[in-house]
């Protein structure tokens, strides 16, 4: 579909606004740095301070790689689960994957003390939470997606999600009961969610992950587009629908569990920056709604990640947390608009 | 091709139709024999629950056959894939769009999806198709609109330029005037017939409006429950077809006024 000309400025616009918004981001934290020391320093310039270098290069630089990786990648999970189950609600959240990423991460840290620190040696490596989260991930998708053939009101799906979400809590309940004092910690504090401590290696892994996905997810823009009119539609439009339907639960699976297991669950973003999206842009079309979501998926997660700071303070309050209180307001301004344009 | 063996299009062998439910069979119909003529405008007739959506779906390979074949321009419907069946085949069905934000260029533009590129560019050609779409069915005033703002007439006009766009030989609509006023479904049923004579496609259609179809249509398939019957409108009006479609003590088929007129004893 042909539309170029339309979109353009809302494009550059939103492009600005992540580059201010990343240097915002860079220059907000606990040391105040001069804003032109930091331009040096991005830039390859060397600064008057090493401390200075040090903080920008290997905590705020990578860190808002890591927001804008996440508030890209969880909002495309989001937009791609709402054009599958043909629901606005739908989301990583709201679908019960997020959860099963915890399940996994959950396991494998809190497994190790259940099980007498048999994983032990796994459960610290990046690699061993990655493929913990992908993995839980998957598989409660995978869960959902059948029920989802079995029950065609998507509504049950819905409370299925639901179901999966709490029963997942309710193991990693379990599991926290019979975990050790230390275990459970760095459970709760993983589950906070956080973009930083992220180094450049992990990030090097992280991103790879992430590429993999973003680039399978320009490649279902046709069928996407074709879910649009229902799958009967799309199947006699010629296009494949079990497979891609697989895609694109697999593309979901791993950019979710790869974002979960790098920054912990962050709440909301799935579900409320894809209605932000196509309020900006005014459109279904997936070509444009899928950059148009990556973009001010970052923006929105720079924002929160911003506020989480709490500039001008020491405090550093949980990610999860912000991305909650600026989401739930959204969502349900989102519904009751909505039901204005729709009755 | 010439009138004494005229073009089939599409043709049914010993076909049974129904639902697989685990590994009991649950026949709707059976032994249907049907041959479809190239440029015609088709309309199934049937009660309700006695399988035209079933056969539809069928034919149009949405759902498979529990026995017998299907023959797309002589060749086995399961040997397409579905790319070359959705530019031979296409569907106007009675479900409800899900929500978007479509516009009804875009919905149109959506019919070209067998013909465009992985990131469904819309080429010169395509354009022109959908252009010519939107102009035979008269909507170009909407082509900017959001399709959940049009009404339910505008709105199936729609969905045919959607089909016409797809450029298939055969176009199958369930059920189209569904929710129409009178003069709403008169209108479509006119707009089918007129792309039928002008674009020489075939158009087969499922209806509840018997009366009207009688009047418009080419030819006719009726589903009773234990006999389909296909032909030329006049020859099925002229055989018994029609009257065992109700039960006759409520509805009786007049030849002569070629409609269903109540039975006031009752």
């Amino acid at each position: 579909m042909n539309f170029k000309k339309t979109y353009t400025k809302q494009f550059i616009l939103l492009s600005v606004l992540l580059v201010l918004l990343s240097i915002l981001n860079i220059s907000s934290g606990s040391v105040s740095i001069p804003l032109d020391e930091i331009l040096t320093i991005i830039f390859g310039g060397g600064s008057a301070k090493d401390s200075w270098e040090t903080i920008i290069l290997n905590f705020r630089v990578p860190k808002a790689i890591t927001a804008i990786l996440v508030g890209s990648g969880l909002s495309i999970s989001g937009l791609l689960m709402q054009t599958l189950f043909r629901n606005p609600l739908a989301g990583p959240f709201v679908l019960g994957i997020s959860s099963g990423a915890s399940l996994g991460v959950a396991l494998l840290i809190l497994g190790s003390s259940a099980f007498g620190g048999y994983f032990l040696t796994v459960s610290f490596s990046s690699w061993g939470i990655a493929i913990a989260a992908s993995a839980g991930s998957f598989l409660v998708l995978s869960a959902v997606i059948i029920a989802a053939q079995k029950v065609r009101n998507t509504m049950s799906i819905l409370i299925i999600g639901l179901m999966f979400g709490s029963f997942t809590g309710a193991v990693i309940s379990v599991l926290s009961y019979f975990s050790e004092a230390q275990q459970i910690q760095q459970y709760v504090f993983w589950s906070f969610g956080s973009l930083g401590n992220l180094t450049w290696n992990e990030i090097t892994i992280f991103f790879s992950i992430y590429l993999v996905g973003m680039c399978g997810v320009f490649t279902i823009i046709k069928p996407l587009n074709s879910f649009l009119l229902g799958e009967n539609y799309a199947k006699s439009l010629g296009i494949n629908v079990k497979q891609s339907r697989i895609i694109i639960l697999i593309i979901t699976s791993l950019l979710t569990g790869v974002i979960t297991a790098f920054s912990g669950p962050i709440a909301f973003i799935g579900l409320a920056v894809p209605h932000i999206a196509k309020l900006i842009f005014t459109t279904s079309n997936h070509k444009i709604l899928i950059p148009a979501t990556a973009i001010t998926g970052a923006i929105i997660l720079l924002i929160c990640d911003i506020i989480a700071q709490v500039p001008t303070s020491e405090f550093t309050l949980p990610i999860n947390a912000i991305t909650s209180l600026l989401g739930a307001p959204v969502v349900i301004w989102l519904l009751i608009r909505k039901k204005k344009i729709y009755v | 091709m010439n009138s004494i063996n005229p073009h089939i299009v599409l043709n049914t062998e010993d076909l049974a139709i129904g639902y697989q439910q685990k590994k009991e069979h649950k026949t709707v119909a059976d032994n249907i024999n049907l041959s479809i003529q190239k440029g015609k405008f088709i309309a199934l007739l049937g009660k309700n629950g006695i399988g035209k959506s079933t056969l539809i779906r069928t034919i149009s390979k949405v759902q498979n056959p529990l026995k017998g074949t299907i023959f797309l321009n002589k060749k086995d419907l399961s040997n397409y894939t579905n790319k070359e069946l959705a530019t031979k085949l296409s569907l106007v069905l009675t479900e409800r769009l899900p929500e978007s934000q479509l516009t009804v260029f875009e919905l149109v533009a959506l019919g070209r999806q067998p013909y465009t590129n992985w990131v469904d560019k819309i080429s010169k050609k395509d354009q022109e198709k959908i252009d010519w779409a939107i102009q035979l069915t008269e909507i170009e005033h909407l082509k900017n609109n959001r399709f959940y703002e049009l009404s339910d007439g505008q709105l199936q006009r729609v969905l045919i330029a959607r089909a016409l766009a797809q450029d298939t030989e055969i176009i199958i609509l369930d059920e189209p005037t569904a929710h129409l006023d009178m003069h709403h479904t008169y209108k479509i049923f006119n707009l089918l017939k007129r792309l039928v004579v002008n674009t020489k496609k075939t158009i087969i259609i499922s209806t509840h409006q018997i009366n009207l179809a009688l009047e418009i249509v080419d030819e006719l398939i009726v589903m009773n429950s234990d006999l389909i019957v296909s032909g030329e409108t006049q020859k099925i009006i002229d055989s018994d077809a029609l009257s065992t479609l109700f039960p006759k003590e409520i509805l009786n088929f007049n030849k002569k006024l070629r409609q269903f007129t109540i039975n006031k004893d009752n």
